[in-house]
């Protein structure tokens, strides 16, 4: 509160944030699936879109005999075993994390930059809110999946049309957040003070209201990135999304469908990791709202 | 003498660590008697809610009864069970609260919150509750009690939904009522009557009343005894009359000689040349609105006057200032600055007209973005006119001199300051832009006495120094007569009476001024700088 603990704000800041749970358990394991996603190639695999007819739907350990590219023979253990195109899924399952990660992150980074900057305008510019807001309300009353579907659809399937299809989904959900932020804060003394003062509205946004918005903004990102991955896998197993030879989770659940009863293994590993980084996700993003969220941090 | 309904022995409540000091009450003696009134004032912070809502126990967590005892009936509050506290509330001692809006529940139709102290106290017939609520409802002067108890608190007006939360609190009949602030966020005519409404059902009941606040002129217009609070110690404590009059500790004295008084103080007019602002016919409808909030006002404003434009809440008088700063655009009419009417102006072409209008806002703690310096805030304003930081800089430095605040403080951030300090901030900021013209929209309402005092001496000395034009919005009186030179009264939208303070203060012409006039809170006494004294009655 005093001038006195002022400079150490930010150290606090960092300590409160080592010191919350969850975001340490959702960071801890979000690294983990980061470093499977980016060391990949050195984490005892082979190469994932490899098809080996000869070992067709093996159970985990199965031990097998490969060639190198120099025709030397050598064994290979199918750790979470083989799928029916004889894939090793402990590759594919590897791999996938790269592609989940990647479309996590994208789909969260461009939902915010344009939810941001929709929302800032239509919170601040009267005349443009109704037309905005109509415009995401309209994409609001469609199906996620839907749109999705209709998108892949129309463009050719492939990983940036996954990324733009979810994307579109997400961005009114920022808008609206966004938009909240700014109509409160506009009201705010000190905004209406730097009017006064002849600031052009251009800095006003980014100086005065922008800041106001990061938080809330932060937290709302981490959800959809969980969403992201979440919506990714969904087309991937409905075949509408990545091409099924790419390794992502959804693939090789949406491979594994028709064995399912006598051969679970091909769902349960990626569905494990799904579910494990979602949950990983939503648990940063809690422990970040509870830090971030200012009505929160008044109570501590 | 009979038993005190509440006595409070060396009551000690101990803050959080790391707050400015180590108790928010410290030892405090008080006793409040059936029937009688005691007032509990003080500053912010002084620590006279924590007392009231420990004696309720409803003090925060973070608030912790450290020694003492609050003795209700001789029964200590403090060690008594949570059920037994339960039983007592409303039946024993209840409460009212400043904001009558967040203190009633909104989703639940009036008559059912009075309904319901009733049903968890009493063992009454449905019939028999309703019959009573409707008799409290009428006691506390409500017209058509049927409606109001049906009506949800957003339907009513801020005097009305006060008077609620006094028949809430009163229907079980309380041998002690404690009134936290309950007409600070009242308008004058509506606290008179509802202070003129605590005294009577009072009376009747012979209730023990602990009413706090910070305001003098309420202090003499209710109370029987006074208690003043500073910084968790009870300085004095005794009759009115005394109090007012012979105040013993000097903290008193300063806090008594801080009110503004009520006779306007005379200044050699220096109103000079050709009116540099000018209102005409201005009116402002708000959008989905049809009654407009400003109608046909038509205001003149010269260098080196103030004028006044006083009112109650909703009667347009900040519209009026955020017109003039063209904050808002207009329905109809002009504003001329200068000779330039800039009534029709847009934005674009608004910004490099801005320097010549200033505006000082209500809440200093909300007048300055929180996450930039104040020297940031400061210099924001010059450098949009193309001042370069460094002479901005330098300029900010001699308006915190102008101020008197150090300019070293230029790097701190707005909330290592307090209210009045950050309120002389926002006076630098505006002067920072070398205006012609200050508006202030109810600059020193959200301050204490004291602060006020030293903010409203800042102002006179800066429009003297800098030959400036004021605009003074304000709700109060008081303050009115000692900073305005001229004044204009509005009511719903319109002004009533203009004329210069002196005239106006000793004849209103306008039966709403005269209103305004009697509604004012301890009207019949004078405050000087050693104690309060009874006017003379001609």
């Amino acid at each position: 509160m005093n001038a006195a603990n002022q400079p150490h704000g930010r150290t606090t800041a960092l300590q409160s944030l080592l010191r919350n749970p969850s975001v340490m358990i959702g960071a801890v394991i979000l690294l983990c699936v980061l470093l499977i996603g980016l060391l990949a190639p050195f984490l005892h695999t082979m190469s994932p879109d490899e098809i080996n007819p000869s070992v067709r739907n093996k159970l985990p350990g199965y031990e097998s005999t490969l060639r190198d590219d120099d025709g030397n023979k050598f064994k290979f253990v199918h750790l979470m075993g083989t799928d029916s195109l004889g894939r090793d899924i402990y590759s594919r399952v590897v791999f996938g994390a790269r592609v989940s990660l990647l479309i996590g992150a994208t789909v969260a980074l461009i939902s915010a930059v344009i939810g941001l900057v929709l929302g800032l305008l239509a919170g601040y510019f009267r005349w443009l809110d109704a037309i905005v807001m109509r415009v995401m309300d309209g994409l609001m009353a469609i199906p996620a999946i839907l749109l999705a579907l209709s998108m892949v659809a129309l463009l050719n399937a492939g990983l940036s049309t996954v990324i733009l299809a979810i994307a579109i989904t997400e961005i009114p959900r920022v808008v609206r957040l966004v938009r909240s932020v700014v109509l409160s804060v506009r009201e705010e003394p000190y905004v209406e003070s730097a009017i006064a003062v002849g600031t052009p509205t251009h800095v006003l946004l980014v100086r005065h209201i922008l800041p106001n918005t990061i938080a809330p903004l932060i937290v709302q990102t981490t959800y959809i990135a969980a969403h992201a991955i979440l919506v990714e896998a969904v087309l991937s197993f409905l075949g509408v999304g990545i091409s099924p030879e790419t390794p992502t989770w959804g693939n090789i659940m949406a491979e594994g469908r028709a064995m399912f009863v006598m051969l679970p293994h091909n769902i349960f590993f990626p569905g494990v990791f799904l579910a494990v980084t979602v949950l990983a996700v939503n648990l940063f993003g809690d422990g970040l709202r509870d830090l971030l969220d200012p009505r929160m941090r008044k109570r501590l | 003498m009979s038993q005190p309904v509440l006595e409070l022995q060396g009551l000690e409540i101990s803050l959080p660590r790391g707050a400015d000091r180590a108790h928010a009450v410290e030892r405090v003696d008080l006793t409040v008697r059936p029937g009688e009134i005691v007032c509990l004032v003080g500053e912010s912070g002084s620590g006279k809610s924590a007392i009231a809502h420990t004696i309720m126990g409803l003090q925060a967590k973070a608030l912790v009864p450290t020694a003492g005892k609050i003795l209700l009936q001789g029964e200590d509050v403090l060690t008594m069970s949570h059920a037994r506290l339960r039983q007592l509330r409303c039946t024993t001692m209840s409460m009212i609260f400043q904001e009558p809006m967040t203190a009633l529940n909104p989703v639940f139709a009036c008559g059912e919150q009075i309904d319901e102290v009733l049903r968890t106290h009493t063992a009454l017939t449905a019939t028999a509750r309703q019959a009573r609520v409707l008799d409290m409802i009428q006691k506390v002067g409500l017209v058509d009690p049927q409606r109001m108890l049906r009506s949800y608190p957003h339907q009513l007006s801020g005097g009305q939904r006060q008077r609620i939360m006094i028949a809430m609190a009163l229907v079980l009949e309380p041998l002690l009522l404690i009134a936290d602030e309950p007409t600070t966020a009242l308008d004058v005519t509506t606290q008179a009557q509802i202070l003129a409404l605590i005294r009577t059902l009072q009376r009747e009941h012979g209730t023990g009343v602990l009413f706090i606040t910070h305001d003098f002129g309420v202090v003499a217009e209710i109370a029987d005894r006074v208690a003043v609070l500073r910084q968790g110690e009870l300085v004095e404590f005794g009759d009115k009359e005394q109090v007012l009059a012979r105040p013993t500790h000097e903290y008193t004295r300063m806090l008594i000689g801080s009110v503004p008084s009520m006779t306007p103080r005379v200044r050699v007019q220096a109103a000079q040349g050709e009116p540099i602002l000018r209102t005409e016919c201005l009116v402002k409808t708000y959008p989905n609105s049809k009654t407009p909030a400003v109608n046909q006002v038509s205001l003149e404003l010269r260098r080196g006057e103030t004028l006044g434009i006083v009112g109650e809440s909703g009667s347009g008088k900040s519209t009026v200032a955020r017109c003039i700063a063209k904050l808002i655009s207009t329905t109809s009419g002009s504003i001329f600055q200068h000779q330039q009417n800039i009534a029709p102006l847009s934005t674009r072409q608004m910004r490099p007209l801005r320097q010549c209008v200033q505006i000082v806002f209500q809440d200093p703690y909300r007048s300055l973005n929180p996450r930039r310096t104040v020297g940031d805030s400061i210099i924001e304003g010059p450098m949009n006119y193309g001042l370069s930081r460094k002479e901005a800089w330098a300029r900010a430095s001699e308006l915190m001199e102008l101020v008197r605040l150090e300019p070293s403080m230029l790097e701190r951030f707005p909330h290592e300051f307090s209210g009045g300090q950050r309120q002389r901030i926002c006076i630098a900021r505006s002067l920072a832009m070398k205006p012609e013209i200050l508006v202030a929209d109810e600059a020193v309402s959200a301050l204490d006495v004291s602060v006020q005092a030293q903010v409203l001496s800042l102002l006179d000395e800066v429009r003297d120094q800098l030959n400036l034009a004021m605009l003074f919005i304000t709700h109060d009186l008081r303050v009115a007569a000692q900073v305005c030179d001229r004044i204009a009264v509005m009511s719903r939208g319109e002004i009533v009476e203009t004329g210069r303070t002196a005239d106006i203060f000793a004849a209103p012409a306008h039966p709403y001024t005269r209103t305004l006039f009697e509604a004012a809170p301890g009207a019949n006494w004078l405050f000087e700088a050693g104690g309060a004294r009874l006017k003379e009655v001609k």
